[in-house]
Protein backbone atom coordinates (compact mmCIF):
# COMPACT_ATOMS: atom_id res chain seq x y z
CA UNK A 1 0.00 0.00 0.00
CA UNK A 2 1.29 3.45 -0.90
CA UNK A 3 0.77 6.72 0.93
CA UNK A 4 1.00 10.25 -0.43
CA UNK A 5 1.68 13.06 2.02
CA UNK A 6 1.46 16.71 1.03
CA UNK A 7 3.66 19.24 2.81
CA UNK A 8 3.68 23.02 2.52
CA UNK A 9 6.56 25.38 3.14
CA UNK A 10 5.31 28.00 5.60
CA UNK A 11 6.65 30.53 8.05
CA UNK A 12 7.87 28.75 11.19
CA UNK A 13 5.16 28.77 13.82
CA UNK A 14 7.52 30.38 16.35
CA UNK A 15 8.20 33.43 14.19
CA UNK A 16 6.32 36.63 14.86
CA UNK A 17 4.31 37.59 11.79
CA UNK A 18 4.82 41.08 10.39
CA UNK A 19 2.70 42.70 7.72
CA UNK A 20 4.62 44.58 5.01
CA UNK A 21 4.43 48.36 5.16
CA UNK A 22 2.74 48.54 1.74
CA UNK A 23 0.03 46.10 2.90
CA UNK A 24 0.81 43.73 0.04
CA UNK A 25 1.33 40.74 2.29
CA UNK A 26 3.31 39.30 5.16
CA UNK A 27 7.06 39.90 5.26
CA UNK A 28 8.80 36.57 4.70
CA UNK A 29 12.28 37.88 3.89
CA UNK A 30 15.03 36.31 6.02
CA UNK A 31 12.40 34.40 7.92
CA UNK A 32 12.74 30.87 9.22
CA UNK A 33 10.54 28.56 7.13
CA UNK A 34 9.39 25.07 8.11
CA UNK A 35 7.02 22.28 7.21
CA UNK A 36 3.49 23.33 8.07
CA UNK A 37 3.11 21.76 11.54
CA UNK A 38 -0.12 19.94 10.67
CA UNK A 39 1.63 18.43 7.61
CA UNK A 40 4.43 17.25 9.86
CA UNK A 41 1.81 15.31 11.82
CA UNK A 42 0.65 13.82 8.50
CA UNK A 43 4.21 12.71 7.70
CA UNK A 44 4.57 11.18 11.16
CA UNK A 45 1.30 9.26 10.76
CA UNK A 46 2.42 7.87 7.40
CA UNK A 47 5.73 6.79 8.92
CA UNK A 48 3.93 5.07 11.80
CA UNK A 49 1.67 3.25 9.33
CA UNK A 50 4.80 2.15 7.49
CA UNK A 51 6.42 0.98 10.71
CA UNK A 52 3.23 -0.96 11.47
CA UNK A 53 3.56 -2.72 8.12
CA UNK A 54 0.42 -1.16 6.63
CA UNK A 55 2.20 1.13 4.18
CA UNK A 56 5.09 0.06 1.95
CA UNK A 57 6.09 3.38 0.45
CA UNK A 58 5.59 7.04 1.36
CA UNK A 59 5.72 9.71 -1.31
CA UNK A 60 5.96 13.32 -0.18
CA UNK A 61 4.73 16.06 -2.46
CA UNK A 62 4.98 19.82 -2.21
CA UNK A 63 3.77 22.57 -4.50
CA UNK A 64 5.61 25.83 -4.04
CA UNK A 65 8.88 27.64 -4.61
CA UNK A 66 12.09 25.74 -5.37
CA UNK A 67 13.13 26.11 -1.72
CA UNK A 68 10.28 23.78 -0.75
CA UNK A 69 12.73 20.95 -1.39
CA UNK A 70 14.02 21.72 2.13
CA UNK A 71 10.64 20.74 3.52
CA UNK A 72 10.50 17.61 1.36
CA UNK A 73 14.00 16.65 2.57
CA UNK A 74 12.85 17.21 6.15
CA UNK A 75 9.95 14.81 5.54
CA UNK A 76 12.33 12.31 3.96
CA UNK A 77 14.51 12.55 7.07
CA UNK A 78 11.46 11.65 9.16
CA UNK A 79 11.02 8.45 7.18
CA UNK A 80 9.30 9.18 3.86
CA UNK A 81 10.79 7.37 0.86
CA UNK A 82 10.82 9.81 -2.04
CA UNK A 83 9.66 13.27 -2.99
CA UNK A 84 7.90 15.14 -5.75
CA UNK A 85 8.38 18.90 -5.88
CA UNK A 86 6.07 20.84 -8.16
CA UNK A 87 7.88 24.14 -8.58
CA UNK A 88 5.66 27.19 -8.76
CA UNK A 89 6.43 30.75 -7.79
CA UNK A 90 2.75 31.60 -8.01
CA UNK A 91 0.82 31.58 -4.78
CA UNK A 92 -0.54 28.06 -4.39
CA UNK A 93 -4.32 28.23 -3.95
CA UNK A 94 -6.11 25.14 -2.59
CA UNK A 95 -8.10 24.27 -5.74
CA UNK A 96 -5.01 24.32 -7.96
CA UNK A 97 -2.98 22.37 -5.40
CA UNK A 98 -5.77 19.80 -5.11
CA UNK A 99 -5.79 19.36 -8.91
CA UNK A 100 -2.05 18.68 -8.96
CA UNK A 101 -2.24 16.32 -5.98
CA UNK A 102 -5.05 14.42 -7.70
CA UNK A 103 -2.81 13.78 -10.71
CA UNK A 104 0.07 12.65 -8.51
CA UNK A 105 -2.17 10.39 -6.43
CA UNK A 106 -3.65 8.78 -9.53
CA UNK A 107 -0.31 8.38 -11.30
CA UNK A 108 1.23 6.82 -8.22
CA UNK A 109 -1.83 4.78 -7.30
CA UNK A 110 -1.73 5.85 -3.67
CA UNK A 111 -4.29 4.37 -1.27
CA UNK A 112 -3.99 6.79 1.60
CA UNK A 113 -3.41 10.49 1.18
CA UNK A 114 -2.52 12.47 4.26
CA UNK A 115 -2.48 16.26 4.58
CA UNK A 116 -2.49 18.72 7.44
CA UNK A 117 -5.96 20.03 8.20
CA UNK A 118 -4.78 23.50 7.26
CA UNK A 119 -1.64 25.48 6.54
CA UNK A 120 -0.76 28.03 9.19
CA UNK A 121 -0.19 30.79 6.65
CA UNK A 122 -3.45 31.07 4.69
CA UNK A 123 -5.51 29.04 7.21
CA UNK A 124 -7.80 27.86 4.42
CA UNK A 125 -8.54 24.30 5.55
CA UNK A 126 -9.67 23.36 2.02
CA UNK A 127 -7.08 21.36 0.11
CA UNK A 128 -7.79 17.89 1.54
CA UNK A 129 -11.53 18.20 1.10
CA UNK A 130 -11.12 19.56 -2.44
CA UNK A 131 -8.77 16.72 -3.32
CA UNK A 132 -11.28 14.19 -2.00
CA UNK A 133 -14.03 15.81 -4.07
CA UNK A 134 -11.94 15.81 -7.26
CA UNK A 135 -11.01 12.16 -6.73
CA UNK A 136 -14.58 11.20 -5.81
CA UNK A 137 -13.08 9.71 -2.66
CA UNK A 138 -14.09 9.65 0.99
CA UNK A 139 -12.54 12.04 3.46
CA UNK A 140 -11.69 12.03 7.14
CA UNK A 141 -10.91 15.57 8.22
CA UNK A 142 -9.56 16.72 11.63
CA UNK A 143 -8.30 13.19 12.30
CA UNK A 144 -7.19 12.30 15.81
CA UNK A 145 -7.02 8.54 15.18
CA UNK A 146 -6.44 6.49 12.04
CA UNK A 147 -6.91 2.71 11.85
CA UNK A 148 -6.51 0.81 8.62
CA UNK A 149 -8.62 -2.36 8.53
CA UNK A 150 -8.28 -4.33 5.31
CA UNK A 151 -9.43 -2.15 2.46
CA UNK A 152 -11.14 0.34 4.79
CA UNK A 153 -9.84 2.99 7.10
CA UNK A 154 -11.51 4.15 10.29
CA UNK A 155 -10.90 7.79 11.06
CA UNK A 156 -11.83 9.43 14.35
CA UNK A 157 -12.52 13.10 13.76
CA UNK A 158 -12.41 16.02 16.19
CA UNK A 159 -15.73 17.76 15.64
CA UNK A 160 -17.36 20.61 17.55
CA UNK A 161 -18.43 19.13 20.85
CA UNK A 162 -16.84 15.71 20.58
CA UNK A 163 -15.49 12.94 18.40
CA UNK A 164 -16.97 11.25 15.34
CA UNK A 165 -15.72 8.06 13.71
CA UNK A 166 -16.24 7.39 10.02
CA UNK A 167 -15.31 4.45 7.83
CA UNK A 168 -13.80 5.25 4.46
CA UNK A 169 -13.19 3.11 1.40
CA UNK A 170 -9.67 3.32 -0.04
CA UNK A 171 -8.31 5.42 -1.58
CA UNK A 172 -9.18 7.92 1.13
CA UNK A 173 -8.05 11.39 2.09
CA UNK A 174 -7.21 12.13 5.71
CA UNK A 175 -6.44 15.55 7.15
CA UNK A 176 -4.66 15.66 10.46
CA UNK A 177 -5.44 17.43 13.70
CA UNK A 178 -3.07 18.05 16.60
CA UNK A 179 -3.95 15.07 18.73
CA UNK A 180 -3.23 12.47 16.05
CA UNK A 181 0.40 12.08 17.08
CA UNK A 182 3.51 13.90 18.16
CA UNK A 183 6.05 14.11 15.34
CA UNK A 184 9.51 12.74 16.09
CA UNK A 185 12.73 14.66 15.68
CA UNK A 186 14.84 13.67 12.69
CA UNK A 187 18.09 11.98 13.71
CA UNK A 188 21.30 13.19 12.12
CA UNK A 189 22.01 9.93 10.23
CA UNK A 190 18.50 10.10 8.81
CA UNK A 191 19.00 13.69 7.72
CA UNK A 192 22.15 12.58 5.88
CA UNK A 193 20.33 9.62 4.32
CA UNK A 194 17.46 11.88 3.25
CA UNK A 195 19.83 13.84 1.02
CA UNK A 196 20.26 10.75 -1.14
CA UNK A 197 16.59 9.84 -1.43
CA UNK A 198 15.01 10.51 -4.85
CA UNK A 199 13.29 13.85 -5.39
CA UNK A 200 11.55 14.48 -8.71
CA UNK A 201 10.99 18.00 -9.91
CA UNK A 202 7.90 18.89 -11.89
CA UNK A 203 5.94 21.96 -12.91
CA UNK A 204 2.19 22.65 -12.74
CA UNK A 205 2.18 22.50 -16.57
CA UNK A 206 3.28 18.85 -16.36
CA UNK A 207 -0.12 18.22 -14.79
CA UNK A 208 -2.00 20.59 -17.07
CA UNK A 209 -2.83 22.91 -14.17
CA UNK A 210 -2.83 26.71 -14.41
CA UNK A 211 -1.91 28.23 -11.05
CA UNK A 212 -3.94 31.42 -11.59
CA UNK A 213 -6.87 31.85 -9.21
CA UNK A 214 -10.00 33.95 -9.46
CA UNK A 215 -9.21 35.28 -6.02
CA UNK A 216 -7.16 38.39 -5.60
CA UNK A 217 -5.70 39.58 -2.33
CA UNK A 218 -6.34 43.30 -2.34
CA UNK A 219 -4.55 44.09 0.90
CA UNK A 220 -3.17 42.54 4.05
CA UNK A 221 -3.32 44.50 7.26
CA UNK A 222 -2.28 43.89 10.83
CA UNK A 223 -5.25 43.20 13.06
CA UNK A 224 -6.68 46.14 14.98
CA UNK A 225 -4.56 46.84 18.03
CA UNK A 226 -6.34 46.49 21.31
CA UNK A 227 -6.31 49.66 23.29
CA UNK A 228 -4.42 49.41 26.52
CA UNK A 229 -6.62 48.33 29.37
CA UNK A 230 -6.51 49.20 33.02
CA UNK A 231 -5.14 47.58 36.11
CA UNK A 232 -7.69 46.85 38.76
CA UNK A 233 -6.72 46.80 42.40
CA UNK A 234 -9.03 44.15 43.79
CA UNK A 235 -11.56 41.46 42.97
CA UNK A 236 -14.32 43.85 44.09
CA UNK A 237 -13.18 46.44 41.59
CA UNK A 238 -12.97 43.80 38.86
CA UNK A 239 -16.50 42.58 39.54
CA UNK A 240 -17.76 46.16 39.53
CA UNK A 241 -16.07 46.89 36.19
CA UNK A 242 -17.41 43.72 34.58
CA UNK A 243 -20.89 44.41 35.84
CA UNK A 244 -21.23 48.14 35.33
CA UNK A 245 -18.63 49.26 32.82
CA UNK A 246 -18.24 46.31 30.44
CA UNK A 247 -21.66 44.85 31.33
CA UNK A 248 -20.58 41.33 30.47
CA UNK A 249 -21.77 39.59 33.65
CA UNK B 1 -29.99 35.53 -7.59
CA UNK B 2 -30.74 34.23 -4.14
CA UNK B 3 -28.23 33.21 -1.50
CA UNK B 4 -28.16 29.73 0.00
CA UNK B 5 -27.33 29.39 3.69
CA UNK B 6 -26.53 25.95 5.02
CA UNK B 7 -28.17 25.38 8.41
CA UNK B 8 -26.09 23.95 11.24
CA UNK B 9 -28.26 21.68 13.39
CA UNK B 10 -28.43 18.34 15.15
CA UNK B 11 -31.72 17.19 13.54
CA UNK B 12 -33.59 18.46 16.61
CA UNK B 13 -32.83 22.16 16.80
CA UNK B 14 -31.14 24.92 14.88
CA UNK B 15 -27.65 25.86 16.08
CA UNK B 16 -27.04 29.53 16.80
CA UNK B 17 -24.19 29.53 14.27
CA UNK B 18 -26.87 29.45 11.57
CA UNK B 19 -28.29 32.78 12.78
CA UNK B 20 -24.86 34.42 12.64
CA UNK B 21 -24.44 33.04 9.14
CA UNK B 22 -27.80 34.48 8.05
CA UNK B 23 -26.61 37.92 9.18
CA UNK B 24 -23.45 37.54 7.08
CA UNK B 25 -25.50 36.38 4.07
CA UNK B 26 -27.82 39.41 4.39
CA UNK B 27 -24.77 41.58 3.75
CA UNK B 28 -24.29 39.84 0.38
CA UNK B 29 -27.87 40.01 -0.89
CA UNK B 30 -31.55 40.13 0.04
CA UNK B 31 -33.13 36.84 -0.87
CA UNK B 32 -31.96 34.31 1.71
CA UNK B 33 -32.84 30.64 1.42
CA UNK B 34 -31.85 28.26 4.21
CA UNK B 35 -31.11 24.61 3.47
CA UNK B 36 -31.99 22.27 6.33
CA UNK B 37 -30.64 18.87 5.38
CA UNK B 38 -30.91 15.99 7.82
CA UNK B 39 -33.18 13.25 9.00
CA UNK B 40 -36.30 13.75 11.11
CA UNK B 41 -35.49 17.44 10.96
CA UNK B 42 -38.87 19.08 10.34
CA UNK B 43 -38.64 20.99 13.64
CA UNK B 44 -35.34 22.51 12.54
CA UNK B 45 -36.90 23.75 9.31
CA UNK B 46 -39.79 25.30 11.24
CA UNK B 47 -37.31 27.04 13.50
CA UNK B 48 -35.28 28.32 10.53
CA UNK B 49 -38.47 29.68 8.92
CA UNK B 50 -38.96 31.96 11.94
CA UNK B 51 -35.53 33.56 11.64
CA UNK B 52 -35.72 37.15 10.54
CA UNK B 53 -34.61 37.82 6.99
CA UNK B 54 -35.15 34.31 5.61
CA UNK B 55 -37.47 34.10 2.60
CA UNK B 56 -37.50 30.36 2.01
CA UNK B 57 -36.45 27.19 3.81
CA UNK B 58 -35.54 24.10 1.84
CA UNK B 59 -36.19 21.00 3.90
CA UNK B 60 -34.50 17.78 2.90
CA UNK B 61 -35.49 15.01 5.29
CA UNK B 62 -33.85 11.71 4.46
CA UNK B 63 -31.90 9.05 6.32
CA UNK B 64 -29.07 9.64 3.82
CA UNK B 65 -28.36 12.97 5.53
CA UNK B 66 -28.74 11.93 9.16
CA UNK B 67 -25.06 12.49 9.97
CA UNK B 68 -24.46 15.21 7.37
CA UNK B 69 -21.55 13.35 5.85
CA UNK B 70 -19.42 15.55 3.59
CA UNK B 71 -19.60 13.13 0.66
CA UNK B 72 -23.41 13.24 0.36
CA UNK B 73 -24.11 16.76 1.65
CA UNK B 74 -21.70 18.21 -0.91
CA UNK B 75 -23.53 16.40 -3.73
CA UNK B 76 -26.85 17.72 -2.43
CA UNK B 77 -25.63 21.32 -2.23
CA UNK B 78 -24.02 21.14 -5.66
CA UNK B 79 -27.30 19.81 -7.06
CA UNK B 80 -29.10 22.89 -5.70
CA UNK B 81 -26.31 25.36 -6.50
CA UNK B 82 -27.54 26.41 -9.94
CA UNK B 83 -30.12 28.78 -8.48
CA UNK B 84 -27.75 30.65 -6.20
CA UNK B 85 -25.07 33.33 -6.49
CA UNK B 86 -23.59 32.58 -3.06
CA UNK B 87 -23.43 29.45 -0.94
CA UNK B 88 -22.70 30.25 2.68
CA UNK B 89 -22.12 28.00 5.69
CA UNK B 90 -20.86 28.63 9.19
CA UNK B 91 -17.17 27.79 9.69
CA UNK B 92 -17.99 25.02 12.14
CA UNK B 93 -16.42 21.61 11.77
CA UNK B 94 -19.44 20.66 9.63
CA UNK B 95 -19.14 23.67 7.32
CA UNK B 96 -15.38 23.28 7.07
CA UNK B 97 -15.83 19.62 6.27
CA UNK B 98 -18.15 19.77 3.27
CA UNK B 99 -17.91 23.28 1.78
CA UNK B 100 -14.50 22.83 0.08
CA UNK B 101 -15.99 19.71 -1.53
CA UNK B 102 -18.83 21.84 -2.87
CA UNK B 103 -16.37 24.39 -4.25
CA UNK B 104 -14.18 21.76 -5.90
CA UNK B 105 -17.16 20.00 -7.49
CA UNK B 106 -18.28 23.38 -8.88
CA UNK B 107 -14.66 24.05 -9.94
CA UNK B 108 -14.56 27.36 -8.07
CA UNK B 109 -12.20 28.70 -5.41
CA UNK B 110 -13.52 29.22 -1.90
CA UNK B 111 -13.14 31.63 1.01
CA UNK B 112 -12.85 30.19 4.52
CA UNK B 113 -13.59 31.87 7.82
CA UNK B 114 -14.86 35.18 6.45
CA UNK B 115 -15.05 37.77 9.26
CA UNK B 116 -16.43 40.77 7.33
CA UNK B 117 -18.35 41.38 4.11
CA UNK B 118 -17.16 44.42 2.14
CA UNK B 119 -19.43 43.77 -0.84
CA UNK B 120 -20.91 40.70 -2.50
CA UNK B 121 -17.53 39.77 -4.04
CA UNK B 122 -15.11 41.18 -1.46
CA UNK B 123 -14.46 39.83 2.00
CA UNK B 124 -12.12 40.03 4.94
CA UNK B 125 -10.63 36.94 6.49
CA UNK B 126 -7.93 36.32 9.05
CA UNK B 127 -4.69 34.70 7.93
CA UNK B 128 -1.61 33.64 9.90
CA UNK B 129 -3.81 32.65 12.86
CA UNK B 130 -5.31 36.10 13.07
CA UNK B 131 -1.97 37.91 13.03
CA UNK B 132 -3.03 39.54 9.76
CA UNK B 133 -6.29 40.29 8.00
CA UNK B 134 -6.59 39.82 4.25
CA UNK B 135 -9.11 41.59 2.05
CA UNK B 136 -9.89 39.20 -0.78
CA UNK B 137 -11.89 39.85 -3.95
CA UNK B 138 -13.29 36.93 -5.87
CA UNK B 139 -14.45 36.96 -9.48
CA UNK B 140 -15.91 33.47 -9.38
CA UNK B 141 -19.38 33.21 -10.87
CA UNK B 142 -20.51 31.41 -7.76
CA UNK B 143 -19.17 32.47 -4.38
CA UNK B 144 -18.63 29.63 -1.92
CA UNK B 145 -17.64 30.66 1.58
CA UNK B 146 -17.74 29.84 5.27
CA UNK B 147 -18.13 32.57 7.87
CA UNK B 148 -16.55 32.81 11.28
CA UNK B 149 -19.64 33.15 13.42
CA UNK B 150 -17.96 35.40 15.98
CA UNK B 151 -17.65 38.06 13.26
CA UNK B 152 -21.42 38.50 12.85
CA UNK B 153 -24.29 39.12 15.23
CA UNK B 154 -27.01 36.49 15.32
CA UNK B 155 -30.13 37.18 13.25
CA UNK B 156 -33.27 37.53 15.33
CA UNK B 157 -34.62 34.02 15.85
CA UNK B 158 -38.31 34.95 15.98
CA UNK B 159 -40.63 37.01 13.83
CA UNK B 160 -39.87 35.75 10.34
CA UNK B 161 -42.34 33.74 8.31
CA UNK B 162 -40.51 32.00 5.51
CA UNK B 163 -42.16 29.29 3.48
CA UNK B 164 -40.89 25.75 4.04
CA UNK B 165 -40.45 23.82 0.83
CA UNK B 166 -39.81 20.10 1.15
CA UNK B 167 -37.53 18.72 -1.50
CA UNK B 168 -36.88 15.13 -2.32
CA UNK B 169 -33.24 14.68 -3.09
CA UNK B 170 -31.28 11.60 -2.11
CA UNK B 171 -27.57 11.47 -2.73
CA UNK B 172 -25.68 8.30 -1.92
CA UNK B 173 -21.98 7.63 -1.51
CA UNK B 174 -20.29 4.30 -1.01
CA UNK B 175 -17.04 6.04 -0.10
CA UNK B 176 -17.83 6.76 3.50
CA UNK B 177 -20.13 5.69 6.27
CA UNK B 178 -20.82 6.85 9.79
CA UNK B 179 -19.55 4.55 12.54
CA UNK B 180 -20.27 6.35 15.80
CA UNK B 181 -19.81 9.53 17.73
CA UNK B 182 -19.02 10.46 21.28
CA UNK B 183 -20.24 13.90 22.09
CA UNK B 184 -18.98 15.55 25.23
CA UNK B 185 -21.80 15.54 27.76
CA UNK B 186 -20.66 18.63 29.60
CA UNK B 187 -23.40 20.93 30.79
CA UNK B 188 -21.11 23.81 29.98
CA UNK B 189 -21.36 25.62 26.66
CA UNK B 190 -19.09 24.63 23.81
CA UNK B 191 -15.79 26.50 23.80
CA UNK B 192 -16.02 28.12 20.37
CA UNK B 193 -19.60 29.35 20.77
CA UNK B 194 -19.65 30.28 24.47
CA UNK B 195 -20.24 33.91 25.37
CA UNK B 196 -17.93 33.59 28.37
CA UNK B 197 -14.70 31.57 28.44
CA UNK B 198 -12.46 31.01 31.45
CA UNK B 199 -9.03 29.60 30.70
CA UNK B 200 -6.32 28.36 32.97
CA UNK B 201 -2.61 28.20 32.34
CA UNK B 202 0.43 26.41 33.65
CA UNK B 203 0.20 28.36 36.89
CA UNK B 204 -2.74 26.15 37.86
CA UNK B 205 -0.03 23.52 38.52
CA UNK B 206 -2.24 20.45 38.04
CA UNK B 207 -5.54 19.14 36.71
CA UNK B 208 -7.21 19.03 40.12
CA UNK B 209 -6.79 22.78 40.42
CA UNK B 210 -8.78 23.24 37.19
CA UNK B 211 -11.62 21.41 38.91
CA UNK B 212 -11.17 23.28 42.15
CA UNK B 213 -10.52 26.84 40.96
CA UNK B 214 -11.64 27.26 37.33
CA UNK B 215 -14.76 25.11 37.10
CA UNK B 216 -16.76 26.67 39.99
CA UNK B 217 -16.36 30.11 38.41
CA UNK B 218 -17.27 28.70 34.98
CA UNK B 219 -20.40 27.07 36.42
CA UNK B 220 -21.44 30.25 38.15
CA UNK B 221 -21.07 32.31 34.98
CA UNK B 222 -22.33 29.68 32.55
CA UNK B 223 -18.93 29.77 30.91
CA UNK B 224 -16.88 27.34 28.86
CA UNK B 225 -13.50 26.20 30.19
CA UNK B 226 -10.35 26.58 28.12
CA UNK B 227 -6.65 26.20 28.68
CA UNK B 228 -3.34 27.39 27.36
CA UNK B 229 -1.16 25.05 25.33
CA UNK B 230 1.29 24.97 28.23
CA UNK B 231 -1.42 23.58 30.51
CA UNK B 232 -2.38 21.03 27.86
CA UNK B 233 1.22 20.02 27.21
CA UNK B 234 1.74 19.60 30.95
CA UNK B 235 -1.17 17.15 30.91
CA UNK B 236 -3.50 19.10 33.22
CA UNK B 237 -6.41 19.00 30.76
CA UNK B 238 -7.20 17.40 27.38
CA UNK B 239 -6.21 19.04 24.12
CA UNK B 240 -9.76 19.81 23.03
CA UNK B 241 -9.73 22.55 25.68
CA UNK B 242 -6.77 24.29 24.09
CA UNK B 243 -7.27 27.92 23.09
CA UNK B 244 -4.65 29.23 20.71
CA UNK B 245 -3.08 29.15 17.29
CA UNK B 246 -2.77 25.37 17.44
CA UNK B 247 -6.04 24.93 19.31
CA UNK B 248 -9.39 26.62 19.12
CA UNK B 249 -10.07 30.21 18.11
CA UNK B 250 -12.53 31.86 20.45
CA UNK B 251 -14.03 35.34 20.55
CA UNK B 252 -16.48 35.42 23.47
CA UNK B 253 -17.96 38.54 25.06
CA UNK B 254 -15.80 37.89 28.11
CA UNK B 255 -12.53 35.98 28.27
CA UNK B 256 -10.90 35.40 31.63
CA UNK B 257 -7.29 34.20 31.52
CA UNK B 258 -6.09 32.90 34.87
CA UNK B 259 -2.43 32.12 35.33
CA UNK B 260 -1.70 32.54 31.62
CA UNK B 261 1.29 34.62 30.56
CA UNK B 262 -0.04 35.20 27.04
CA UNK B 263 2.43 33.68 24.59
CA UNK B 264 1.79 34.67 20.94
CA UNK B 265 0.35 31.22 20.37
CA UNK B 266 -2.32 31.78 23.02
CA UNK B 267 -3.09 35.39 22.09
CA UNK B 268 -3.73 34.30 18.50
CA UNK B 269 -6.62 32.21 19.73
CA UNK B 270 -8.41 34.71 21.96
CA UNK B 271 -7.44 38.28 21.19
CA UNK B 272 -10.69 38.99 19.33
CA UNK B 273 -12.64 38.52 22.55
CA UNK B 274 -14.72 41.60 23.39
CA UNK B 275 -13.53 41.95 26.97
CA UNK B 276 -10.36 40.29 28.23
CA UNK B 277 -9.60 39.87 31.91
CA UNK B 278 -6.21 38.61 33.01
CA UNK B 279 -5.48 37.42 36.50
CA UNK B 280 -1.89 36.63 37.34
CA UNK B 281 0.96 37.92 39.43
CA UNK B 282 3.20 39.21 36.64
CA UNK B 283 2.27 42.71 35.46
CA UNK B 284 4.95 42.42 32.74
CA UNK B 285 3.36 39.37 31.13
CA UNK B 286 2.26 39.81 27.48
CA UNK B 287 -1.36 39.18 28.42
CA UNK B 288 -1.33 42.36 30.52
CA UNK B 289 -0.89 44.41 27.34
CA UNK B 290 -4.03 43.02 25.71
CA UNK B 291 -6.23 42.73 28.79
CA UNK B 292 -9.00 45.27 29.34
CA UNK B 293 -8.78 44.54 33.05
CA UNK B 294 -5.63 43.21 34.62
CA UNK B 295 -5.73 41.98 38.19
CA UNK B 296 -2.32 41.43 39.67
CA UNK B 297 -3.03 38.69 42.16
CA UNK B 298 -2.38 35.10 43.09
CA UNK B 299 -5.05 33.17 41.23
CA UNK B 300 -5.47 30.73 44.11
CA UNK B 301 -6.76 33.66 46.21
CA UNK B 302 -8.46 35.66 43.48
CA UNK B 303 -10.49 32.93 41.76
CA UNK B 304 -12.41 31.75 44.86
CA UNK B 305 -13.09 35.35 45.81
CA UNK B 306 -14.26 36.15 42.30
CA UNK B 307 -16.46 33.03 42.29
CA UNK B 308 -18.11 34.10 45.53
CA UNK B 309 -18.74 37.65 44.32
CA UNK B 310 -20.17 37.24 40.84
Amino acid sequence: MKALVAVKRVIDYNVKVRVKADNSGVDLSNTKMSINPFDEIAVEEAVRLKEAGVIDEIIVASIGPKESQEQIRAALALGADRGVLVVSDDKPYPLQVAKILKSIAEQEGTDIILLGKQAIDDDNNQTGQMLAALMGAGQGTFASEVKVEGDKVHVTREVDGGLQTVELALPAIITTDLRLNEPRYAKLPNIMKAKKKPLDEKTPADFGVEMASKQEIIKVEPPAERKAGIKVGSVDELVDKLRNEAQVI
Amino acid sequence: MAILVYAEHDNASLKKATLNTITAAKQMGDDIHVLVAGSGNQAVADEAAKAEGVSKVLLVDNAAYEHQMAETIALLVVDLAGDYSHIVAPATTTGKNFMPRVAALLDVSMLSDVTAVIDAQTFERPIYAGNATATVKTTESKVVLTVRTTGFDAAVAEGGSATVETIDNVQQSDKSSFVNEEMATSDRPELTSASIVISGGRALANGENFTKYIEPLADKLGAAVGASRAAVDAGYVPNDMQVGQTGKIVAPDLYIAAGISGAIQHLAGMKDSKIIVAINNDPESPIASVADYFLEADLFDALPELTSKV
